[in-house]
């Protein structure tokens, strides 16, 4: 917890060369009742400095785990670590100790949870918690805390902070707590945030303020954000990039908007067509349910719910692979990913 | 950040001045808690402050005025509310001597144990793996034992002190309070706010010290005010046993080992420590079932 133990050079954002969080090959596993199950196969990623990219997928596509691993929060010894590497800043976090992520955490890399009133310690005033971090990493005096604090919750748009510092996380509404989260996780100008699915257990008028709120910070920190999400439209203006999972594994990626509106994977292009869009009069849902994850389909995990499924995708397991025609970026994982693209533009 | 703000701006200010009143509503203290309370206030008072007022020297004698019964005279013509004993010693002030004793080895058994049983539950509950298994297998051994046999065996080994019965009541005292510290450690350790402190980087004794710990302090409280009747029970049953504080301190249980064979001529030798005890005994018990009602509302009736 010293100072001193603060592990990375401080290079300043933009001269270091390389992402500043690379996640490669990682493959997690879970101990069950009923054998182990592969939370996340083979995932691949990079964040760069200063970038804010969408991690989609529906619940247990491993978004969560993954987003887990990197904080080092992976419940032991359930959970395990079967392969792959995540760098921060060019340093393979699973292969140092849970100590050297530890004096990370906060500086550098920073969390905001999915439901603020649970992720919030009730026993403890708000600006206490936002403070704590403050005092205990730097060594900053209560007063001096105090007033960080109030000054993080006008930040965040908490409106009369300083009468609201004193108050508990259960007096905050649902999307004041949050604030309070986002408060206590910036509160030491991290690199990196990961906000797992942080307006989830928000309203919906509350969830978009919450978004260009973290959008606003972004800009203006400079920092990374990782947004794992499930909602599509919650993270469509605030994304550069998005990256789809589905049973573990990524299924494609690339600039949001080609994401979006030229989806080169059916499964991508089936989550868009469940969105509303105002000009369709039924929503078209994707047929079928989520694989178990202890019994994957052979080859390509999602044939069984793909209206393009041949013999090769029972058989063979897809690799990401350009998109066919689309910019380079654009990755996807899918042997029938032609189709796929032109179907969409039929 | 600034559309959404003042949008905020107008909901949340009237409601930053409603919520306490929302937050103190089924907060009362009922009756269930202050009516015990106060006995044990009382209790408490007489214990520090009657032996003051009525001294009480255990090698006096004064065999003129044996065997009063309760408010009558001495010799002197001064009121002896309990009566006296065998050996002419006024009751009430062995009373309120034996009250001092009988809650300071009760309140001293609690921390001891209580401090015991918290170590190794957060221990156990927080770290799990082998130290998890050693530890609760040592307290599912303790607890094969009979409480009352395992401390008289304790006793004879030991010897007879007030420090040796703390003792032997809090080995057998500490498993109650390890037990519950790990329930609560286990619950607690998972949630979510732990996993959010932990990701601004805090060691784990930041975590148990405040995530943890303050968690467990109502349960830890609600045990302790359930224990200490008992804790208080046990001591003089010791004490009745010859194995607990020596006579010359006379506790409750010595008093009422005392009056023991003068039960048909002097009944009150024995019984009015024995009420007093009683009375203590089951006003803690009370407070202990209220407390526990009122910090765990799902426990209730349970």
């Amino acid at each position: 917890m010293r100072l001193a133990e603060r592990p990375t050079g401080t290079a300043a954002p933009g001269t270091r060369t390389g992402p500043l969080l690379r996640v490669q090959d990682l493959s997690v596993s879970f101990a069950t009742g009923s054998g182990r199950l592969r939370a996340v196969d083979g995932v691949s990623f990079d964040v760069g400095a200063g970038e804010t990219v969408a991690v989609l997928g529906e619940s247990g596509s491993g978004k969560s785990v993954t987003a887990q691993t990197v904080m080092g929060l992976l419940p032991r010894p359930a959970g395990r670590i079967d392969g792959g590497s995540v760098s921060f800043d060019g340093v393979d976090l699973l292969d140092r100790p849970d100590s050297y992520t530890r004096a990370l955490c906060g500086t550098d890399i920073a969390m905001i949870f999915q439901d603020p009133l649970s992720s919030l310690n009730p026993v403890f005033r708000v600006g206490t918690q936002i403070g704590e971090t403050l005092r205990r990493r730097r060594g900053v005096s209560r007063r001096k805390a105090r007033e960080h604090a109030i000054e993080m919750m006008h930040r965040v748009g908490i409106p009369a902070p300083e009468k609201r510092v004193d108050d508990y996380p259960h007096q905050f509404s649902g999307g004041m707590r949050q604030r309070v989260m986002i408060a206590m996780a910036l509160s030491m100008n991290p690199r990196l945030v990961i906000a797992d699915e942080p307006t989830t257990a928000l309203d919906v008028t509350v969830q978009a303020q919450i978004m260009s709120l973290l959008a606003d910070l972004q800009r203006e920190e400079g920092m990374a954000l990782v947004l794992i999400t499930h909602d599509l439209g919650v993270v469509a203006d605030v994304a550069d990039r998005a990256i789809l999972m589905y049973a573990g594994r990524v299924v494609e990626t690339g600039p949001i908007r080609e994401v979006y509106d030229h989806g080169a994977h059916p499964y991508s292009v089936g989550l868009m067509g469940s969105l509303p869009t105002g000009d369709q009069d039924r929503l078209t849902p994707i047929t079928g349910a989520p694989p178990d994850l202890r019994q994957l389909p052979t080859g390509c995990s999602f044939h069984p719910r793909c209206a393009f499924a041949t013999d090769r995708c029972r058989t063979e397991e897809p690799v990401l692979r350009p998109a066919p025609d689309r910019p380079q970026a654009h990755l996807t994982a899918c042997h029938h990913a032609e189709e796929v693209l032109a179907d969409g533009i039929r | 950040m600034t559309g959404g703000t003042e949008l905020i701006e107008t909901v949340a200010a009237p409601m930053a001045d409603a919520v306490p009143e929302r937050v103190r509503r089924g907060r009362g203290w009922g009756p269930r808690i202050w009516i015990p309370l106060v006995v044990v206030a009382f209790y408490v008072l007489a214990a520090i402050f009657g032996p003051m007022i009525v001294t009480f020297d255990p090698v006096a004698t004064d065999t003129a005025n044996r065997l009063l019964p309760p408010l009558s005279h001495r010799d002197d013509g001064s009121l002896v509310l309990f009566g006296t004993d065998q050996v002419g010693q006024d009751l009430l002030a062995q009373t309120m001597q034996g009250a001092r004793v009988s809650m300071l080895v009760g309140v001293a058994t609690l921390l001891l144990a209580g401090f015991i049983g918290v170590v190794v539950g957060v221990v156990s509950g927080y770290f799990g793996r082998w130290a998890d298994a050693v530890l609760m297998r040592v307290a599912d051994i303790q607890l094969t034992f009979p409480g009352i046999l395992l401390a008289i065996l304790i006793a004879a080994v030991i010897g007879q002190s007030v420090l040796n019965v703390v003792l032997i009541l809090a080995i057998s005292g500490w498993v109650t309070f390890a037990r519950v510290t790990r329930g609560q450690v286990l619950a607690t350790k998972n949630r979510e706010y732990v996993d959010a402190t932990r990701t601004l980087g805090a060691s784990n004794w930041h975590i148990i010290r405040t995530c943890i710990l303050p968690a467990c302090t109502a349960p830890i409280l609600v045990i302790a005010t359930l224990d200490i009747g008992s804790v208080i029970l046990a001591e003089a049953a010791l004490s009745f046993l010859g194995l607990g504080t020596p006579a010359s301190t006379p506790s409750w249980g010595v008093t009422i080992a005392n009056g023991r064979n003068l039960l048909s001529s002097a009944w009150w030798v024995s019984t009015i420590p024995g009420i007093c005890l009683a009375i203590l005994v089951v006003s803690f018990g009370i407070l202990g079932d209220a407390l526990r009602d009122r910090f765990d509302p799902k426990m209730k009736g349970i």
